[in-house]
């Protein structure tokens, strides 16, 4: 699956996207934070705290229970400040 | 089926054109509600804003909000424009405007627009100082978010 990165968490990953192949046993939107979070040192910082990490797949909000299968696209980022 | 209208872009919108889209030829307009935010210097700390957003998503997102709108209230049209890139105080930012029959339905639901765009919509904004210190990102208000309860 394609990860996108946006604002500060792109900043500490230092990477806009890039492909990830999480295991198996990642299920869930909250599993695949987790997941992303053990990837690197920037990835850790990134997600040090998941309460501030939204996340889309396929362009649409999801919830950290909600499940990641058939997601092609999924996008991380801190909460919205637009308008 | 209200008419919806959303962009973003980088260039400045020209609010004069876009009511005059909204309402050219139309007699039953009773009521047309605008909405412009604008960059705030923050006292003068700032020399700029720069919003980034998710292409794709961000029109995507405001487009849900501005049917939902029009499914909780009787509304002609609703159109959104969203600025990205580096926005200097004073410029624009967003606007909303509604049109309806009555005053209630747009007021209503060019407050709901900008409400839930605020939280839903996937801008964020990066601060630039006038001092050239580096930038920090805008964090997100408990404010906004309360916005939304009266809604529910």
């Amino acid at each position: 699956m394609k990860a996108v990165y946006f604002a500060w968490v792109r900043e500490r990953i230092g990477k806009a996207d890039e492909e990830i192949a999480p295991p198996g046993e990642v299920r869930t939107v909250g599993e695949l934070v987790g997941w992303l979070a053990a990837q690197g040192e920037g990835y850790a910082y990134a997600f040090e705290n998941p309460k501030l990490i939204r996340v889309a797949l396929d362009r649409v909000h999801a919830r950290p229970d909600a499940p990641i299968a058939g997601a092609r696209e999924a996008a991380f980022f801190p909460p919205m400040t637009g308008g | 089926m209200a008419d919806i209208t959303v962009r973003v872009q980088t260039q400045a919108f020209d609010a004069a054109a876009e009511i005059a889209r909204l309402t050219a030829g139309r007699a039953d307009i009773g009521a047309l509600v605008t909405f412009t935010g604008l960059c705030r210097d923050e006292g003068g700390r700032l020399a700029a804003l720069e919003l980034e957003h998710y292409p794709g998503m961000a029109e995507e997102e405001i487009s849900r909000v501005a049917q939902e709108a029009a499914r909780r209230w009787p509304i002609f049209a609703a159109t959104a424009i969203h600025r990205t890139g580096k926005i200097a105080p004073g410029e624009p930012i967003v606007f909303v405007a509604t049109t309806s029959a009555h005053r209630a339905a747009a007021f209503a639901a060019a407050e709901f627009l900008m409400d839930f765009l605020k939280t839903r919509a996937p801008f964020w904004k990066k601060e630039h100082a006038r001092d050239g210190s580096a930038g920090d990102w805008v964090e997100a208000k408990d404010a906004d978010d309360a916005a939304l309860e009266r809604w529910r």
